[in-house]
């Protein structure tokens, strides 16, 4: 969990910025003229904190409360969080009768799951998914409500549940995947209330009194990493990183044998970042050498026990704090085949998590290994140059981020420069994918290793 | 692109014909569809220039528009289209069924029957290529508001009678080819492209031509030099030997041909115009009625260029049609034919009920209801093929989201932590597929008697071990024919084989804060918009 105000915090230094900024929030959510309040928070900001501190003031003010997340695992790890750090808050768990909460969220005696919202109205606060939201009726609406990663969150979904509350509290990372869909919207492309866009971009558009706030600090993203995902995904909502150059390390206890694997890995404890190119070749989407590649940078990285130091204290590098993102769902499981094939565990608590950047939103990890979407293409579509996508598998990361590339991806990118049509009514986004790509392109360069 | 299609398209380039995608066929077609080949004049968006329609291989109907500027001409071109369509588009509105089901007051709780209506049948309209369903469209958007002279303000221009009507019915059908799976208003591009992978991209396979060329090449010839003589090769005169399949046309021919033929037309007819009898001059001193007949002759000119086009056109989707008879349908079909017809059915029944056109945007709601419906579909559609056509599940069995295989062993089990043991036995599959499950994923039986949920329990060395865990009946030992045998062939999938019902949405006038509230046009007449709680009742 990524604490609002870390212990030793300089005066006016970013603990001071952030508690500010979340001040205005609440005070603009519980009293401000406008039912709707929009909180952009870049990746770590601390926007999990926020909802726990948002829910805490408004039940302590006598309010009934619910709040909507987008999946399951999102809610469960809400509600965990909520009745860890507010133990006399009484949770309520609205599930799906095909999806059991999971055990961590229920184990706190205050939080009651039920499949009814009828169960759960003697709760302050009840929790459940956009998806399930949607089927409640014959309830009185709540005053409040807290809608958690609004931005991908679907309009047509916020459609559905928006009867139920009166305000709402809109927290999400515009910076991540957009909401999808896998059939044509381009009827709808330009309205503002196009079903398939995000909930938070058609709330704006009825309702241009919303001035977004923005939560200014980092306290996920490294020193070393804050700067580029600011600069090439946030232009123009900068936000720096909570902790200073020095105060995250990565030390590996034991030295490299000089494979590519090892030689990528020292880069990345240095520098934070690190490239592993592989020779340029057009391969299947599985790639089988790009794979065993990622598998075999995260069997090294276990081998080489390695130990994070942070704000927080020393910790070991285990593979729980460990992630591989990668673009799609068979790739994911090409490489938990061949972590597998090298004895490292893919499930279960103790297990590294390999997921697609869809899954791996909101998550939080000391290392993440990540198979660049480009690699190995021919060409580059529009879904692998999403912004979100990219940002999403660049910003999971507490000390270090590994890339496994083929090389020739610049000249890719040069050989597609974006052709999705522009859309009458269709906000541009800033930067294009194509242009983000190439900036964090442009920075791992400077920390390759080539294998 | 799937692995296998790109796998399809490389054996078409080395094979030298298009490769089958499918062992069935997979959309309805009528016994006898109706035809249509539409042209758009150039330099005007939508702007009708003629089309060759109808049900009969032997006997299309050519109508043209010999002055594409001309709104006069356009009008009566439209009206000519709906004295051939309406007709055939309203023919299916009368033999109907009957369906009651039960439903339960929300309020009351009590139990009631509803009768409603079912269309037997419904009209199915097939062109050659995407850009002919969006010209029907266009042409829907451009006359559904039109006056006529039976409204009480008809205004300057009014429209003749039954030309909005067909702007909805087209509108309508526009709509509905929207919606993944269905069959209402179909392109052959996109139904040949559905069933056979030439050697060539999906973007060359918009033109109808080449792609036949590719899937019957003729004798001699190997797809690839068919498809280049169909999109290149051309005539004494300069002449494409096979025109484009519309709607847009060979610039060689508008530049060559037809625009000194309209010139022509042009000149005649404002030589036969009364107004202009009294101008002196050679032609004036000619009697009326010759001028009229040059007048005429220059259209059928005109005629003759278009008929040349578009005839040719005309028999590649009679060739398509026929290419596509040669599949078995596939066993879903009825099934989501069933669909279209309720969208038929509801089309009628708001034009029954004199509710206005079409809005030119949806709201909010119906917006959101068609992107849930269309969604549904599409999964409806992929699971379906699936089901019906072993090349399709390959599809999935390649991406590791489904397995197919012999069973080698069933052991019987029961899970004995209720009351009474129920049965879940194990069985193991052999299969060269490698799903991407893990234990504990679950699994959907497909093509088993009943649907039938399992869990994976291991996967290694080609032989998956299933759990079966529902569809085998209440008892303690499993319904005979429930579980496979050994020997069976099986097929497990990852995803699940039906559609998820989409969530209930506000009411148009319930359009909530977020969304700017209901409205303006809702507020008034609640009644009005495609998109209202019977759209979606009706169309699923």
């Amino acid at each position: 969990m990524s604490p609002l105000s870390p212990a030793p915090s300089p005066p006016d230094g970013p603990g001071a910025e952030a508690d500010q900024a979340v001040s205005a929030i609440l005070e603009a959510a519980v009293r401000g003229a406008e039912r709707g309040t929009v909180v952009d928070s870049p990746p770590g900001a601390g926007k999990s904190t926020l909802v726990v501190k948002a829910a805490r003031e408004l039940v302590a003010a006598g309010e009934r409360l619910m709040i909507v997340a987008q999946t399951n695992s999102q809610v469960d790890d809400l509600v965990d969080r909520l009745a860890t750090a507010a133990p006399e808050l009484s949770i309520g768990r609205l599930h799906g009768s095909d999806a059991a909460p999971d055990p961590a969220a229920l184990r706190h005696p205050m939080v009651l799951p039920s499949t009814k919202a009828a169960d759960l109205l003697g709760q302050s606060v009840v929790v459940s998914t956009a998806a399930k939201w949607q089927w409640v009726k014959g309830v009185d609406p709540w005053r409040h409500a807290i809608v958690d990663e609004a931005y991908q969150m679907r309009s047509d979904a916020l459609l559905a549940v928006a009867r139920l509350f009166e305000r709402a509290l809109f927290v999400g990372d515009p910076g991540q995947l957009d909401p999808f869909t896998i059939v044509g919207t381009e009827q709808w492309a330009g309205l503002s209330y196009d079903p398939s866009s995000s909930a938070v971009v058609t709330l704006l558009a009825h309702n241009p009194g919303i001035v977004p706030h923005r939560l200014p600090v980092s306290w996920r993203l490294p020193a070393s990493a804050a700067p580029l995902i600011s600069a090439a995904f946030y232009p123009y909502a900068p936000f720096r990183a909570g902790t200073g150059p020095g105060d995250r390390l990565l030390r590996l206890r034991s030295a490299g044998d000089g494979s590519a694997a090892d030689r990528v890995i020292d880069i990345a404890a240095e520098s934070g970042w690190g490239l592993l190119e592989l020779p340029a070749r057009h391969t299947v989407r599985t790639d089988p050498e790009a794979v065993r590649t990622v598998a075999q940078v995260v069997r090294r990285l276990l081998d080489r026990r390695g130990s994070c130091r942070s704000e927080r204290g020393e910790s070991d590098l285990t593979a729980d704090r460990i992630a591989v993102g990668t673009a799609h769902r068979d790739q994911a499981a090409a490489v938990r085949a061949a972590l597998t094939g090298l004895g490292v565990p893919t499930s279960g608590a103790g297990g590294v998590t390999v997921d697609t950047a869809n899954r791996l939103q909101g998550r939080e990890y000391d290392v993440t290994v990540v198979l660049h979407p480009l690699s190995g293409r021919p060409d580059a579509t529009a879904f692998h140059l999403e912004t979100g996508r990219l940002c999403v598998l660049a910003s999971r990361h507490r000390h270090a981020c590994i890339v496994v590339a083929r090389a020739g991806i610049a000249d890719l990118l040069d050989e597609h420069p974006s052709t999705e049509p522009l859309r009458l009514g269709v906000t541009v986004k800033f930067p294009d994918g194509w242009e983000a790509n190439h900036a964090v392109l442009a920075h791992l360069a400077e920390h390759r290793a080539v294998g | 692109m799937s692995l296998l299609t790109t796998m399809a398209r490389l054996e078409a380039v080395r094979s030298g014909h298009a490769e089958p995608l499918a062992t069935v066929r997979h959309r309805h077609l009528a016994e006898r569809p109706m035809l249509l080949v539409p042209l758009a004049a150039a330099g005007e968006t939508g702007a009708p220039l003629a089309v060759l329609l109808g049900r009969d291989r032997e006997r299309p109907r050519l109508l043209t528009v010999p002055q594409p500027l001309d709104r006069e001409r356009r009008f009566a071109f439209l009206a000519d289209l709906a004295d051939e369509l309406l007709p055939y588009l309203e023919s299916f509105g009368e033999a109907v069924e009957v369906l009651t089901k039960e439903t339960r007051d929300s309020g009351t709780g009590e139990q009631t029957e509803v009768s409603r209506e079912l269309c037997l049948d419904a009209p199915q309209l097939i062109v050659p290529n995407r850009g002919g369903v969006d010209l029907l469209g266009l042409l829907g958007r451009s006359t559904r508001f039109r006056r006529t002279a039976e409204d009480p303000d008809p205004g300057p221009y009014p429209a003749p009678p039954r030309v909005p009507l067909l702007g909805r019915w087209l509108t309508h059908l526009r709509e509905r080819s929207q919606v993944p799976g269905s069959s209402l208003l179909l392109a052959m591009t996109d139904l040949l492209g559905r069933h056979w992978a030439t050697g060539q991209s999906t973007l060359e396979d918009q033109h109808l031509g080449a792609l036949l060329a590719w899937i019957d090449p003729p004798a001699g010839l190997t797809g690839a030099q068919a498809a280049l003589r169909a999109e290149t090769a051309r005539d004494e005169r300069g002449q494409l030997l096979c025109p484009p399949a519309g709607p847009t046309t060979d610039p060689q021919f508008d530049s060559s041909l037809l625009a000194p033929a309209i010139v022509r037309y042009d000149a005649a007819r404002l030589l036969a115009d009364p107004s202009h009898q009294q101008s002196p001059g050679a032609a004036g001193r000619r009697p009326h009625a010759e001028l009229r007949e040059q007048s005429a002759a220059r259209e059928r000119d005109i005629d003759g260029l278009l008929e040349a086009v578009l005839t040719p056109v005309w028999e590649q989707l009679w060739h398509g049609l026929d290419l596509l008879r040669g599949l078995p349908p596939a066993a879903h079909l009825p099934d989501r034919w069933t669909g279209d017809r309720w969208s038929y059915t509801a089309h009628r029944d708001r034009l029954a009920a004199g509710e206005p056109p079409q809005p030119v945007r949806d709201d909010a709601v119906t917006a959101a209801r068609k992107l849930a419906q269309r969604e549904r579909e599409q999964t409806t559609v992929g699971v379906q093929e699936a089901l019906d056509d072993p090349l399709a599940m390959a599809e999935h069995r390649l991406t590791g989201e489904a397995l197919a295989g012999v069973v080698t062993e069933v052991e019987p089990a029961h899970d004995t932590s209720g009351k009474s043991p129920r049965p879940r036995p194990l069985v193991t599959v052999r299969t060269v597929d490698r799903p991407h499950a893990e234990p504990g994923t679950e699994l959907h039986r497909a093509g088993g008697p009943t649907s039938q949920r399992a869990e994976l329990v291991a996967a290694a060395h080609g032989r998956v071990t299933v759990r079966l865990l529902s569809g085998m009946g209440r008892k303690k030992e499993p319904e005979p024919g429930s579980v496979p045998e050994v020997g069976d062939q099986v097929c497990f999938t990852l995803f699940e084989l039906t559609a998820r019902q989409s969530a209930p949405l506000p009411e148009p006038e319930d359009t909530p804060w977020t969304h700017g509230g209901p409205p303006p046009a809702h507020s008034a007449a609640p009644t009005v918009g495609v998109g209202s709680a019977t759209e979606e009742g009706a169309d699923r």
